[in-house]
């Protein structure tokens, strides 16, 4: 009893170190962590601002020079402008039908390219065959190879198929060119899950499709978010094979937001050009505000064990 | 040891072999599997009994040999084909589905109809008592309910022969002794073959008809716990088996009125009585193992060998002491309440046919 009364007099006075370790609000560290972030956050963000602002004003603004200071007239003219009477070259429609023509070319290549990947990986990891490494080697080559070395003979080769020039040649081109890091990523989320859970359903009896749909599949949705991340940021932003293999009608929102910016006749419209630039920025980003928490863990489950 | 190999045997392994490139981790194994039997592969880790049991299972292809399951030649059939079931360490459940769904994956694969789907599951719950999880996922079982499911999910199989491999290394100390009870009566119940890996001898000694100790791809001694416990046919397995392990005394034979004895330095113990009396030639470099329950402690001024208390270990139900004999570090079990401080005096004695002696080359018992 003495003792217990011993014990909590001590408590009550506080003059050794007692319970959790208090904290300082401005610790050094701390003042250094929240600084070095803050600065990173506003040089990325600068440039985003200014595009938003120089897009909400008006010419006679812009020539002002104040880059920084925020419209003085909110206007939304460039906005339209730039969506549906910006001029490429010879057509004056904005660049509506590259966005279209990049939905087209984004949707199925994201879908063609993960279906393939997927099962690719999954066969690497798990049914395993006599040589699949030396396969999977050969296949990871492909993604260090830089693009401009294969693109004359790929031209060559779509023309031959009869697919140069078209939305479905582009489609493969970009199917093929996501297969090394999606096989790759995928491979690897296959070989950190459980190998006894492969092993299970084998003894239950099912084959290489069923494991794959009703096993794995289940399992797999992180995974399937990063490469969707993947697959739409890097199709979407591509300009080389969209300007080579798709065709003048088919070229996609980049090309046409380069032959906007880039046009040489009349005034140089800041604010559309920037309008333009923004809309065609938009899907990425969209995409990875919404998906980004699937991102980071997929990331976290798939890329660490190889 | 030949046995009838078609009336009465379950599972039969012919001269089996597997290699990953130059490593042989299967060598010209044979086993004989009888009918209902528990047969645990025992071994420590890298020793080649999982892989065995994943060989059997048809889940790794042999490099030679024959498996052999009901008389059926099996070696190049799938697993599903085999009539095993087979239990993983790490549960395997399929985290998506339900209990049930689990239970039931298998036989909706095989086209079960749904009327027997229901009967099987309704008889494995009820039999591992799982019936009120039916409806879960597992991440909301504890460890040890999903162990459960998973032996159900082979239960419902309903196959000849049951595959374990390492089932309760993930649980803890507590919940391993009760799903230890529950396997070795869900084995009596069933009647089935079981083949059960573990690298605890625990387990081992108290879940098996005959346990087949094995180092590097090879089995080392085949018989019933009792028979490898006190006639370990090797060092290896004498060293293996027995927890607190078996003092080992390097030394000669030697002759002392026409009867045997074991010399090491100033040591000498007496060898009348052990099993096999004429083997042991004067003169052989040999090694004496002795359990530590098989050495007594006299009291002073009895006769026996003189030794000091170096450790006294208590373990609740008994203690360890350990002593020096002859300059000779060995261990000694003796009845809890008894305490002996470091540095006393006593004296011990040795019960000579419980011993055994090993060949100092080849390492074989005498």
């Amino acid at each position: 009893m003495a003792e217990a009364t011993a014990i909590q007099t001590r408590s009550h006075a506080h003059t050794e170190p007692w319970g959790a370790k208090p904290k300082r609000m401005f610790a050094p560290s701390t003042i250094m962590v929240y600084g070095v972030l803050i600065v990173a956050a506003l040089y990325y963000l600068l440039p985003l601002y200014v595009m938003v602002m120089t897009s909400l004003k008006g010419m006679p603004e812009i020539r002002l020079g104040n880059i920084f200071a925020p419209p003085v007239e909110v206007t939304f003219e460039p906005w339209v402008k730039a969506w549906s009477q910006a001029c490429t070259g010879l057509y004056c429609e904005g660049i509506r039908t590259g966005f279209w023509n990049s939905v087209k070319i984004t949707f199925p290549s994201v879908i063609a390219s993960i279906l393939i990947a997927s099962v690719n990986g999954y066969a690497l990891s798990n049914w395993k065959f006599r040589g699949s490494e030396v396969f999977f080697t050969i296949l990871l080559f492909g993604a260090f190879i830089p693009y401009q070395v294969m693109l004359y003979p790929l031209v060559i080769i779509t023309r031959e198929l009869g697919i140069f020039g078209t939305l479905t040649g582009v489609v493969v081109i970009h199917t093929i060119f996501g297969m090394p890091i999606l096989t790759l990523l995928f491979r690897n989320y296959f070989a950190s899950l459980p190998p006894e859970l492969f092993k299970a359903a084998r003894v239950d009896g099912a084959g290489f499709w069923r494991i794959f749909f009703q096993i794995m599949l289940p399992m797999s949705l992180p995974i399937f978010v990063v490469a969707i991340i993947l697959q739409v940021t890097g199709i979407w932003n591509d300009f080389l094979f969209g300007v080579i293999f798709a065709g003048t009608p088919n070229f996609p929102m980049t090309v046409q937001l380069n032959n906007i910016v880039n046009s040489v006749q009349g005034v140089k419209e800041y604010n559309v050009n920037m309008a333009a630039t923004i809309l065609t920025g938009a899907v990425p980003l969209l995409i990875y505000f919404l998906s980004g928490r699937y991102f980071v863990r997929g990331i976290a489950a798939g890329a660490v064990k190889g | 040891m030949k046995m009838d190999t078609n009336v009465g045997t379950s599972v039969s392994i012919r001269d089996l072999s597997l290699s990953f490139g130059s490593v042989n981790v299967l060598r010209k194994l044979d086993l004989e599997i009888r009918d209902g039997e528990f047969l645990v592969l025992l071994g420590p880790s890298g020793c080649g009994k999982s892989t065995l049991l994943n060989c059997i299972a048809g889940l790794l292809d042999v490099s030679e040999g024959q498996i052999i399951i009901k008389g059926r030649n099996v070696t190049w059939e799938e697993p599903k084909d085999r009539g095993i079931g087979m239990v993983f360490q790490s549960y395997a459940l399929y985290p998506q589905m339900t209990v049930e769904k689990n239970l039931s994956f298998g036989l909706r694969v095989a086209g079960v109809p749904k009327e027997e789907i229901k009967k099987r599951i309704a008889r494995a719950a009820e039999i591992l008592q799982i019936e009120p999880l039916l409806q879960r996922k597992p991440s909301a079982l504890s460890g040890g309910q999903r162990q459960r499911v998973a032996i159900g999910r082979a239960l419902v199989r309903d196959v000849d022969v049951f595959l374990f491999d390492e089932p309760l290394s993930n649980l803890d100390a507590k919940l391993r002794s009760e799903l230890r009870v529950e396997i070795k009566r869900l084995h009596q119940k069933l009647g089935n073959t079981m083949i059960y890996v573990t690298h605890d001898q625990i387990e081992a000694l108290t879940l098996a008809d005959r346990i087949a100790v094995m180092k590097g791809g090879v089995v080392q001694q085949l018989d019933d716990p009792m028979t490898i416990y006190n006639k370990p046919r090797n060092r290896f397995v004498a060293g293996f088996i027995g927890s607190p392990s078996m003092n080992f005394i390097s030394g000669t034979l030697a002759e002392k009125a026409g009867k045997p004895v074991f010399r090491a330095d100033d040591l000498e113990v007496a060898l009348h009585g052990y099993e096999a009396d004429e083997a042991l030639a004067p003169g052989r470099e040999v090694v004496l193992g002795l359990r530590p329950e098989h050495i007594r402690i006299g009291g002073e001024g009895s006769d026996g060998h003189e030794a000091i208390v170096d450790l006294d270990e208590p373990m609740g139900a008994d203690s360890l002491v350990w002593l020096k004999v002859a300059g000779k570090p060995l261990s000694v079990r003796v009845e809890s309440g008894k305490r002996y401080r470091p540095g006393e005096k006593v004296k011990v004695h040795f019960n000579a046919p419980m011993a055994s002696v090993f060949d100092a080359k080849s390492e074989e018992r005498v």
